[in-house]
C-alpha cells in the first residue's frame, strides 16, 4: 500500500456523548462537550489550515492559521482553542480569513530557508502544505541579501545517532516541547529566550545527547518541518509505502508503520513510525522500536544453515535440505538410544504465535513427549501460576487504556519508564493529572520522583521481602475494616480462612518492619490509600516474579486486589508487565511442559483428545521437563538433545556456569536464531532465523492484545521459521505442512477456545483484539473478570512469608538485584547491533555511595562482583537511587557475565529463577578479568570475553 | 455583609478594571464566587509595565494597606484563601513597602488564619517579576507565578475559572483593588455617582513625558484630555506646542491636539480609535518624529513579545524593518500597504493584546501624522 497518513483532527478527542450540535460551513456535526471547533470541523470533513495543532497534543494557539469566523463572536478566534457551543455557526473559509492565513504564512516564510527542493522534508512538510493550501504567492518582507532578521544561520545539533535538529527551519510551533511533555513525559525540551530570539532547547542550552532526552522520537514525529528529522530520511530520502506491523522488542507491543522504499529484494526500511491506531501505543514509541531496527540487516546475521560435529569444530555451511535432514536423523537416533524423553525444545518468546505453536506441536506430535518450555519460565511463570490459582487466568486483567481511569497506581518490582517506556508514558500522564502513586522497590526508580510526579509512598523494602510487605498491607485492610464486603461476599471464596490468616498480628506492618526495612506507618498509609482512594491498580514486573516466593507474591497481590474490590472494571486490576514482545503469546501457545495451548493441563483427557484427533497421533499425558530440569537432566545424562528457538539461555539464564556445563554435556544442540549468540557456541546445528521484518504472523502483548506482524521483505534466509520446524517434523516422520502462517492461526483458533474468533482476516479488519476472542465476542475482551472470575469465584490464597535461602553473610554482605534499562534490550542481541550502544556501551554495577566508600571504590573503577556461584568484573557507578546494602546491574552485554553470579534459587511453584536476590561481595579490581564460574566444570567456550 | 452582598456592591459601583481592559470588576468577582473549588486565589497585577505609568507604584509605596484591604475584601467576596501581589522587579521600594505592610498586617490580625477574629482565613504573599512587560498580561502573569516562562495562555478558559494552578482566580490591577475599600466604606452609589456614561468612579491619571507638571492625578471619568494636559499638566515642559499625546501606554493611540475635547471615558476613546488603558498620558511637543514613534511601537513589541504567536513574534520585527524602509524612502507606497496588511494581521490574528494592540499607535501615527511618513 502507498504511504499511510492517518487523519489529524488537530486537538485531542474528548470523552462523552456527542451532544453538542453545531454547523460548520453549513455542515451539521455533533461532538462531545469540550471538543474544539477545529476538531468538530475535521470530523465534518472540513479541514482548517493548521501548523501548531496536532491531535496527540493539547491546543497551543501559536500559528494563528486556524482562525475562523463564528456568528455572534467578535473577531476571528483560533478554532483550536475555541470549544464548541450548542448552535454555533462557524465559517472556515472567507476572504478575510484567507488574507489572515496568507499573512501568517508570509511571516513564517520570511524567516525560513527557501530550499524546499533539496530539503529532507520535501514531500512530508506541513509548512510546505500550508503555503500551498493558503495560496501564498509572494513574501514581501525581503529575501536573500534583502532578507530581514532571521535564524537561517543557526547550526544543527547532530549529537543524537538517530535524528538531526536543525533550528534554522524551526517555526516555534512548540510541538516538540509539547510532545516531550504531554506524550513522553520526560520534559527534556523547552523554549529558551523570548520573542524573536526564542529557540527550542534540550535542557539548559546543551545538545540533545547531553540532555534528559531519551530519544523516543516523539518530537521528531511531531515536528511539522525538517527541523527534527530522522537521519535515515536525510540519507535515504522519503519513503513511498507503508506496511503496518508490530515491534519486536518489549511486551508493550507498539504498532508501527514500516515506511519503505524500493520493492522486492531492494526493499529498504526508511523509518519506523508509530501507528496512531495501535491499541497499545496510540502513536507513541521508544528509542528501540522507532530507531533500533538496524540489527535486522546487520552483517552479523546468519543467513545460511550451518552444521558441525562437535562444538570444538569449525562451522560448515550447508543447504537447508542437509541441515534439516541431519537434524531429524540425529534427533531420532538419540531417541532410539536414550528414550523418547531424551530430547526437547525451548520456544522463543520473541517469535510469532504461529512459529511457537509449531514448535510445541513438533515436540508433542513428532518428538512424542512434553519436553517443551519457554523463557517465561525465567520471568513471568509465577504470574501464570499465581493468577491462575486466584482468578483462573494466566494473564493480566486490564488493557493499557485502563491506567487512565486509575486513582491510585501501585508499582511493585517494576521500572516502567525504562522497561516498558511507552506504557510508562501513559502511566505518567495519568499521574500528572493527579492520580496517586505507591512504589514498592528497593531502588529509588525514576517514577519515585521525576518532573511533575512524586510517589505518595516509596516502600523501599529489602530485596526478598515482597510477600511480607503485601501481607502487611492486606493485614491493614482486613483489620481496619477496609475490606469491600459487597465485592468479596458476592465474588470470592475461601475468604474466612484467608482473613483469619492475614489478621494474625505476625503479619502486621509493625511485626515485619525489621524484616522489610519499611516503617510501619508508611505501610499503613500506603495500604489505606490503596484501599480507599477509588480505583486502585497494581502494576508489577520481574521484581515480583524473579524470587523464590514469586508465585506467592502474585497471589498476595491478587488477594489484596480482591479484598478491596479492585477487579472487573477499568482503572483497577492486577497487571503483569510482560517483558518480551511475545512472551504472553508463547505461554498462550502451550510452550509449557504441563500445558497445551490455552493453559489446559496435558492430563486433561478431553483437551488431549481434540489435539490427538487433529494431529493424528497419541499425546503424552504427563508433564515434561522444565528448562532447569533440562539442564539438570543433561548433566545426569538422561537428556541428550535440545532444540532452542530464538532464546540465548547461555546468557540470560541464571548460574551461567551450570548452564554452560549442561549445554556442553548434550549430544545435540540445535539453535534457530538471527545471530551466532552465546548459546550457539554450544550448538551443532545453526538454523538461520528471521527478524520481525520478515515474519508473517502475530505477537501477543502484555494486554493480551494480538497484533499482526506483517513482512516487509521475504525471509532473507530463504525459509520462514515455521517452515523449518514443519520440515524437521516431516523429516522425522511426522507429516506437518501449512500453506501459510494464516493457516496456523486458523488451527490455533480451531483448537483453543480463547482464540476461537481469531484469524488473520479478522485482525486485518479490526487491527487487533485482546483474547478471549470468540465468535460471540469478536471484539475481544479488554477487561477481564467483569461479571465473574474465569474460574467462577476469585479464590483467596493463604500466602505465608518464607524468607529466601539466599542470605548475605560476612563473605557476601551485599544483595545484588538485576534489571533492564531503556536503550538496551534483554541480552542485547538486537540493540548491541544498533547505534543504541551510544547510551549503554557496557553493563555497570550501581552502588550506594556508602558501600562504595567503605570499599575504596570510586565512580568508574573496575570492581570484582562475586557470589557463591561465580564472579565477574564490572565498572562501578555510584548511584543515589540504590539503598545501602543493595547493588544493581543489567545483563545486556555477554562480556559482563552478570548471570555468572546469579544462583539456582528459584520460585517454589514454577522454578522462576531468583535473579533479584543474590548475596555478593564487591571488591576493587584492576585486572580486566573475564567472568569465571566458581565450579570448574568442563565448559568449552564459557568465559570468552 | 455576606460575600454575595460585597459582590453586588462592587458590581453596582460600576468599577471596571483599571489595568486597562476595562472589564466590569463585579462581573469577574461573581464568576469566581460562583465557581466551585476548594481553593481560590486573589492575584494583584502590580506589573505596571506601561511606559509613562506610575500610579500603582505610588500607591504601593505610599499606601500599601489600602491595597491589602482591597485584596482581603475581594478574597472574602469570592471565597479565596491566598493572595499574591505580582510586583515588577523594577519597583524594589514598592516590594519592600508591601512586605513590611504585610508583616504589620499579620501582626494586627488583618491577615492570617482568622482575619479580625472572624474565622475567615486569608494571607498575602509578594512575588517579584523579572523584567518582562508581557507578564503584565494576566495569563502570562499567572504562568510566571507558577514558576514557568511568562508566555500567554489562550482563553478560554478564563482565569476566573481556571487561573493560578488551575484554580478560580481573581486577577485585578492595583488600582481596581485599591478602589474597593472606598466603595464599601462610602457605598456603591457614591462611587457610581462619579464619572460619565459607563465609566463610573475615578481613575488615577498619570501625566508624563514632555510635561510641565507631571504626576498622578485622581479624578472622576469625564474630564477632557485637554484639561488634563493643559490645566493640570501645564502643557509641555519645553514650552513648545503639544503635537501628540499617547494615552494608555505604549499600546495606546497617539492623539493630535484636535482631539483634546475627548472625555476620559472608555467608550468615547474606543469610538475614536484610542484607548484609556491604565490612564497613562505621555505628552510630545512639535519636535517629535511620529514615524520614529510608530517604529518604536513595533520595536517595543519585538522586545517584549513572549514569542508564542506568529503575528507578534515575527510580525513585530518585520514591522520595524518595514517602517525603516518607509523612513528611508524605499518603495514607500508598497511598504505602507504592507505595513497596513501587517497591522491588520497583528490586530486580528495575535494571541493577546500585546500583538493585538501594537498596530493601534502605528495606525494612529499614520492617520493623524501621515506627513511624517512621506
Amino acid at each position: 500500500m502507498s504511504l499511510l497518513k492517518e487523519p489529524d483532527f488537530g486537538t485531542p478527542a474528548r470523552s462523552g456523548e456527542a451532544t453538542v450540535e453545531l454547523t460548520v460551513d453549513g455542515v451539521a456535526v455533533a461532538v462531545p462537550p469540550g471538543t474544539s471547533v477545529m476538531r468538530a470541523a475535521a470530523q465534518a470533513g472540513l479541514e482548517v489550515p493548521k501548523l501548531c495543532a496536532t491531535d496527540s497534543l493539547e491546543a497551543f494557539g501559536s500559528c494563528r492559521l486556524c482562525v475562523v469566523e463564528i456568528d455572534g463572536a467578535r473577531g476571528t478566534p483560533a478554532s483550536c482553542t475555541t470549544p464548541v457551543a450548542p448552535g454555533m455557526v462557524v465559517r472556515t473559509q472567507t476572504e478575510k480569513l484567507g488574507k489572515l492565513r496568507r499573512g501568517v504564512m508570509e511571516l513564517y516564510i520570511s524567516d525560513h530557508p527557501l530550499d524546499c527542493l533539496t530539503c529532507s522534508a520535501n514531500g512530508d512538510c506541513e509548512l510546505q502544505d500550508m503555503a500551498g493550501v493558503t495560496g501564498l504567492r509572494e513574501v514581501r518582507y525581503g529575501s536573500g541579501v534583502d532578507a530581514g532578521a532571521n535564524h537561517m544561520d543557526l547550526l544543527s545539533d547532530t549529537s543524537n545517532p538517530y535524528f538531526v535538529f536543525d533550528p534554522a527551519k524551526c517555526i516555534l510551533c512548540s510541538r516538540c516541547v509539547r510532545a516531550c511533555d504531554e506524550v513522553q513525559g520526560t520534559l527534556a525540551l523547552t523554549i529558551e529566550g523570548r520573542g524573536f530570539d526564542s529557540k527550542v532547547s534540550p535542557g539548559a542550552g546543551g545538545t540533545f545527547m547531553e540532555s534528559d532526552c531519551v530519544s523516543c522520537g516523539a518530537c521528531v514525529q511531531a515536528c511539522p518541518t525538517a527541523t527534527l528529522q530522522e537521519r535515515s530520511v536525510v540519507e535515504l530520502g522519503m519513503p513511498t509505502r507503508s506496511v503496518v506491523t508490530t515491534c519486536a522488542y518489549c511486551g508493550v507491543g507498539c504498532s508501527f508503520k514500516a515506511e519503505l522504499r524500493g520493492s522486492g529484494d531492494s526493499t529498504e526500511v526508511v523509518r519506523m513510525v508509530p501507528h496512531k491506531d495501535g491499541g497499545a501505543n496510540e502513536g507513541h514509541s521508544c528509542v528501540k522500536g522507532r530507531f533500533a531496527f538496524g540489527y535486522a540487516s546487520h552483517p552479523d546475521r546468519v543467513l545460511t544453515p550451518r552444521v558441525r560435529d562437535s562444538i570444538a569444530d569449525e562451522w560448515r555451511e550447508v543447504s537447508w535440505e542437509e541441515a534439516i535432514t541431519h537434524t531429524a536423523r540425529r534427533l531420532r537416533a538419540i531417541q532410539a538410544e536414550h528414550g523418547a524423553g531424551a530430547i526437547g525444545a525451548i520456544t522463543s518468546s520473541r517469535c510469532t504465535n504461529e512459529e511457537v505453536y509449531v514448535v510445541q506441536k513438533m515436540v508433542r506430535a513428532a518428538f512424542g513427549n512434553n519436553n517443551v518450555d519457554t523463557c517465561a519460565r525465567v520471568c513471568h511463570s509465577p504470574t501464570g501460576y499465581g493468577l491462575n490459582q486466584t482468578f483462573g487466568t494466566s494473564a493480566g486483567t486490564q488493557d493499557f487504556a485502563s491506567v487512565a481511569d486509575a486513582d491510585v497506581i501501585m508499582v511493585i518490582g517494576a521500572n516502567p519508564t525504562d522497561a516498558h517506556p511507552v506504557f510508562g508514558s501513559r502511566m505518567k500522564k495519568r499521574l500528572r493529572q493527579g492520580a496517586r502513586l505507591i512504589v514498592a522497590d528497593p531502588r529509588s526508580i525514576d517514577l519515585v520522583r521525576s518532573p511533575h510526579i512524586e510517589a505518595a509512598h516509596h516502600l523501599a523494602l529489602n530485596p526478598g521481602t515482597n510477600v511480607a510487605i503485601v501481607n502487611a498491607m492486606a493485614h491493614v485492610v482486613v483489620t481496619e475494616g477496609l475490606v469491600d464486603r459487597g465485592f468479596v461476599d458476592a465474588r470470592c471464596e475461601n475468604t474466612g480462612e484467608w482473613e483469619e490468616f492475614i489478621a494474625d498480628p505476625a503479619h502486621s506492618p509493625e511485626a515485619v518492619e525489621e524484616i522489610t526495612g519499611v516503617p510501619a506507618s508508611d505501610v499503613r498509609a500506603a495500604a489505606r490509600l490503596y484501599a480507599t482512594a477509588g480505583n486502585a491498580a497494581i502494576y508489577y514486573g520481574l521484581g515480583v516474579t524473579e524470587h523464590s516466593q514469586g508465585s506467592t507474591m502474585v497471589m498476595g497481590m491478587a488477594n489484596l486486589a480482591m479484598a478491596t474490590g479492585n477487579i472487573g472494571r477499568s482503572g483497577v486490576g492486577v497487571n503483569p508487565l510482560r517483558g518480551q514482545n511475545n512472551v504472553q503469546g508463547s505461554c498462550d501457545m502451550g510452550s509449557f511442559p504441563h500445558e497445551l495451548p490455552g493453559y489446559r493441563h496435558v492430563s486433561d483427557g478431553s483437551v488431549r483428545e481434540v489435539y490427538e484427533q487433529l494431529w493424528g497421533t497419541p499425546l503424552l499425558d504427563e508433564p515434561g521437563l522444565r528448562i532447569p530440569n533440562m539442564f539438570d537432566s543433561a548433566l545426569d545424562g538422561s537428556f541428550r538433545a535440545l532444540f532452542v528457538q530464538g532464546e540465548d539461555i547461555a546468557q540470560s539464564d541464571p548460574n551461567t556456569g551450570h548452564v554452560h556445563a549442561a549445554l556442553a554435556a548434550l549430544d545435540l544442540v540445535v539453535v534457530q536464531d538471527l545471530f551466532v549468540n552465546e548459546t550457539a557456541k554450544f550448538a551443532h546445528v545453526l538454523l538461520p532465523g528471521t527478524s520481525f521484518l520478515e515474519k508473517d504472523g502475530t505477537f501477543t502483548n502484555a494486554e493480551r492484545r494480538i497484533n499482526r506482524v506483517r513482512p516487509v521483505t521475504a525471509a532473507r534466509t530463504g525459509k520462514q521459521e515455521w517452515q523449518i520446524v514443519c520440515e524437521i517434523a516431516q523429516a522425522m516422520g511426522y507429516p506437518m505442512h501449512y500453506d501459510d502462517a494464516a493457516q496456523i492461526m486458523d488451527e490455533i483458533a480451531l483448537t483453543t477456545p480463547t482464540f476461537s474468533g481469531v484469524s488473520f482476516a479478522h485482525l486485518d479488519a479490526v487491527g487487533s483484539v485482546q483474547w478471549p476472542c470468540t465468535p460471540e465476542r469478536p471484539e475481544g475482551t479488554p477487561i477481564m473478570h467483569v461479571d465473574g472470575f474465569v474460574r467462577g469465584k476469585g479464590r483467596f490464597m493463604v500466602t505465608p512469608y518464607v524468607p529466601t535461602r539466599e542470605r548475605s553473610n560476612r563473605r557476601f554482605p551485599l544483595i545484588l538485584t538485576t534489571g533492564r534499562i531503556l536503550s538496551q534490550y534483554n541480552v542485547g542481541a538486537q540493540t548491541r547491533r544498533t547505534a543504541n550502544v551510544a547510551w549503554h556501551p557496557e553493563d555497570v554495577l550501581e552502588l550506594h555511595p556508602h558501600d562504595a566508600e567503605v570499599r575504596g571504590v570510586a565512580d568508574g573503577d573496575r570492581v570484582e562482583l562475586a557470589s557463591r556461584v561465580g564472579s565477574t568484573s564490572l565498572r562501578a557507578r555510584i548511584s543515589d537511587r540504590m539503598p545501602v546494602g543493595v547493588c544493581y546491574t543489567t545483563f545486556h552485554h555477554p562480556v559482563s557475565g552478570a548471570n555468572v553470579v546469579t544462583t539456582d534459587n528459584s520460585d517454589w511453584a514454577t522454578n522462576c529463577p531468583e535473579y533479584k536476590v543474590t548475596a555478593v561481595q564487591v571488591t576493587p579490581s584492576t585486572a580486566l578479568t573475564a567472568a569465571v564460574p566458581a565450579q570448574e566444570e568442563t565448559t568449552v567456550g564459557a568465559g570468552r570475553g | 455583609m455576606d460575600p454575595a452582598d460585597v459582590v453586588t456592591a462592587v458590581t453596582d459601583s460600576g468599577l471596571r478594571s483599571r489595568g486597562g481592559a476595562g472589564f466590569p470588576t463585579g462581573v469577574k468577582w461573581k464568576t469566581v464566587a460562583d465557581a466551585e473549588s476548594e481553593l481560590k486565589f486573589v492575584c494583584c497585577n502590580a506589573d505596571e509595565g506601561d511606559s509613562g505609568t506610575f500610579a500603582d507604584r505610588m500607591l504601593m509605596e505610599g499606601d500599601p494597606f489600602t491595597l491589602l484591604t482591597g485584596m482581603t475584601i475581594a478574597a472574602y467576596a469570592v471565597g479565596a484563601s491566598e493572595g499574591y501581589v505580582y510586583v515588577r522587579s523594577e519597583y524594589p521600594d514598592a516590594v519592600a513597602a508591601l512586605r513590611t505592610a504585610i508583616v504589620a498586617a499579620r501582626g494586627q490580625g488583618w491577615l492570617g488564619e482568622s482575619v479580625l477574629g472572624s474565622g475567615f482565613a486569608f494571607d498575602v504573599h509578594v512575588r517579584v517579576g523579572a523584567g518582562a512587560y508581557i507578564c503584565g498580561e494576566e495569563t502570562s502573569m499567572l504562568e510566571s507565578l507558577e514558576g514557568k516562562r511568562g508566555t500567554v495562555r489562550p482563553k478560554p478558559p478564563i482565569p476566573a475559572l481556571e487561573g493560578l494552578f488551575g484554580h478560580p482566580t481573581v486577577v485585578n490591577n492595583v488600582l481596581s483593588l485599591a478602589s474597593v475599600p472606598t466603595i464599601l466604606a462610602d457605598g456603591a452609589e457614591a462611587y457610581a455617582a462619579l464619572g460619565v456614561g459607563r465609566s463610573r468612579g475615578t481613575q488615577v491619571f498619570q501625566l508624563g513625558g514632555n510635561i510641565a507638571r507631571g504626576g498622578v492625578l485622581e479624578t472622576a471619568f469625564g474630564i477632557s484630555l485637554g484639561e488634563l494636559v493643559e490645566t493640570f499638566g501645564g502643557g509641555t515642559l519645553s514650552g513648545r506646542p503639544v503635537r501628540a499625546v499617547q494615552v494608555g501606554g505604549p499600546l495606546g493611540a497617539y492623539l493630535p491636539v484636535e482631539q483634546f475635547d475627548l472625555p476620559m471615558d472608555y467608550e468615547a476613546f474606543a469610538a475614536s480609535g484610542a484607548m484609556v488603558g491604565h490612564g497613562g498620558i505621555v505628552v510630545f511637543d512639535d519636535t517629535v518624529d511620529m514615524s520614529s514613534m510608530a517604529r518604536f511601537a513595533m520595536e517595543f513589541c519585538a522586545e517584549e513579545s513572549c514569542g508564542r504567536c506568529t503575528p507578534c513574534r515575527i510580525g513585530a520585527v518585520r514591522g520595524v524593518e518595514t517602517i525603516d524602509r518607509i523612513r528611508a524612502g524605499e518603495d514607500r507606497e508598497a511598504n505602507l500597504v504592507l505595513l497596513e496588511d501587517l497591522c491588520e494581521l497583528m490586530t486580528d490574528g495575535s494571541l493577546c493584546a500585546m500583538g493585538g494592540l501594537t498596530p493601534l499607535p502605528v495606525r494612529s501615527a499614520i492617520t493623524h501624522f501621515g506627513e511624517d511618513f512621506r
